[in-house]
């Protein structure tokens, strides 16, 4: 690996772009392996005889597998590699620390590992996305806090004045993860496999849920958000729409998210306050979510003819799009009368999938796409015509998903609180799952092929990585 | 008390938000923040060396 060269005396920094192409290759590798399982456990839903009577290929083990695999393996990844590419080149510098930054890549991968081990096997501390138990939240602890020292690191040695924007949200993302994952994590180790969390009752629920719904908030959001700031700009050529707006977005956004959490445990015993306290900032949230969304989007003001020829904007676009829609439903099922019909069925499912497919994974896959060339000293990708083939079946594919999900959630809520004039109720559960059957058909194939773009993309990268090099590309820093 | 002290801390959050939008929109930042805007459009030298067009 090249050292870092001064670049006082105009020769070139070289970036340390190997830690993000590792980053950038097992962000796909991840994405497909978790897929796949979403894709097995959805297919476990309409033929239940697919766990083989093996029980760790049971729905309850693999679920969480899946959870994990997407969230932290494959957004995990392209967290890591597009903070590391972004910070380096908005601060004009090279990472604080090589073997930090090599020990952030293999820690993880190690994490991962120990995930897809220990969650088929059914050590878990069944709470939901932090279901790892302690020997690993402890490795995950020690990465992250490396994360940071990296990050926090490069952003102090930077040769600009003024940090950009997407350093701000990838900064409260790192800081914020770590409260989380440290604080929703505290417990007693009574064996290697097994601890009981400090917290009781309502208590517990409570941090569980604060914990939940920042995950979402702070890693599949904010650090995303970051993501989109700095390659929407990139992609259309043109500077964000208004950085003032995302000067306010940013503030605006990590404050409200924060409070969000309770919404999860609407009538339950949490107290009503709390609920209302809930709902009230889920709600207030719509405004800094379609801010966001809104720079985003009109970033391509007068570029629109762009979208056209580019398939890489159209993922981003497209992802910014679901962004919005899915900041909208979300404060929707916040409130509480719809969250009555709305929890515990698949509306659910499908907000968290146009959310998590549409916006996180779509942003992601834009960005691979215009980052993985750039680290591989070509151009573009191998195949743009492929970039357009995944844009499209991926589209198709969250579609059939959410709109799958979104009417079965719906139909699930209506029969459950249905009442025959005696107070009896009109359906039994079984009833339910029944009129659910043929949507887990729909969501199985919507499922599938968002899996095959996945598949069409590792074919693009394994060219493109196999194609000679154009040039060894001079990633140069301009005069400071 | 309790509704006095949610009052102030409403009227605190609500003042440091506007005083977030004044700052962000004065004229003073402007030439700083657009130059800001620039920095991922900059990171690259545009005239880097290539062999082919693809």
């Amino acid at each position: 690996m090249q050292s870092a060269m001064d670049s006082a005396q105009g020769i070139p920094v070289v970036y340390n772009d190997k830690v993000v192409r590792q980053f950038a290759v097992m962000t796909v590798i991840w994405g497909i392996v978790g897929m796949s399982v979403g894709v097995l456990i959805a297919a476990q839903l309409l033929w239940p005889a697919l766990n083989f009577d093996i029980a760790w290929l049971s729905y309850g083990r693999l679920r969480p597998l899946h959870t994990n695999a997407v969230i932290f393996a494959f957004g995990g990844c392209a967290l890591f590699a597009s903070s590391y590419h972004i910070v380096q080149r908005t601060c004009h510098v090279r990472l604080i620390s090589d073997k930090l930054a090599a020990f952030t890549f293999w820690g993880w991968q190690l994490v991962i590992l120990a995930a897809a081990i220990t969650l088929p096997l059914g050590i878990t501390q069944s709470r939901e996305y932090a279901e790892l138990e302690w020997p690993i939240d402890l490795l995950i602890a020690v990465v992250w806090v490396a994360y940071g020292i990296v990050f926090f690191g490069t952003l102090a040695i930077r040769k600009v004045k003024h940090i950009y924007v997407a350093n701000w949200f990838f900064a409260a993302y790192v800081i914020t993860i770590a409260v989380l994952h440290i604080i929703n994590n505290l417990a007693i180790p009574v064996s290697a496999t097994k601890s009981y969390i400090i917290y009781s009752g309502v208590v517990d629920a409570m941090v569980q849920w604060w914990y939940g719904h920042n995950a979402v908030g702070f890693f599949l959001t904010a650090a995303f958000l970051g993501m989109m700031y700095y390659f929407v700009p990139k992609q259309a050529g043109r500077p964000i729409y208004s950085y003032r707006l995302s000067i306010v977005h940013f503030w605006a956004l990590i404050s409200t998210y924060m409070w969000a959490g309770p919404h999860h445990l609407h009538y339950t015993t949490l107290p009503d306050w709390a609920q209302s306290l809930g709902m009230v900032f889920s709600l207030i949230l719509l405004a800094p979510s379609w801010g966001g969304m809104i720079n985003g989007i009109m970033t391509l003001s007068g570029a629109w003819h762009k979208l056209r020829t580019d398939p890489i904007l159209k993922f981003m676009i497209v992802s910014l799009s679901f962004y919005g829609m899915s900041t909208f439903e979300g404060p929707m099922m916040s409130i509480k009368t719809v969250n009555a019909l709305s929890h515990y069925t698949d509306w659910t499912i499908g907000h968290v999938h146009s959310g998590a497919l549409g916006w996180v994974a779509f942003m992601s896959i834009g960005t691979m796409y215009a980052l993985i060339p750039k680290l591989h000293g070509q151009r573009q990708m191998w195949s743009t015509r492929l970039i357009d083939v995944h844009f499209w079946i991926a589209t198709i594919g969250v579609v059939l998903y959410v709109a799958a999900m979104w009417i079965a959630g719906v139909m699930q809520g209506l029969m459950w609180r249905a009442f025959n004039t005696d107070g009896t109720l009109t359906y039994t559960f079984v009833e339910a799952l029944k009129a659910t059957y043929p949507f887990y058909a729909v969501r199985l194939v919507g499922g599938l092929l968002f899996l095959i773009g996945m598949l069409i993309m590792l074919f693009n990268l394994i060219k493109t990585i196999a194609a000679p090099r154009e040039a060894a590309m001079p990633l140069a820093v301009p005069a400071v | 008390m309790i509704g006095i002290i949610r009052g102030i801390i409403t009227l605190v959050l609500m003042l440091l938000f506007i005083t977030l939008v004044i700052w962000a929109w004065s004229g003073r930042r402007k030439a700083q923040f657009n130059a800001a805007a620039q920095l991922p459009l900059e990171d690259e030298p545009k005239e880097a060396p290539r062999n082919t067009q693809s």
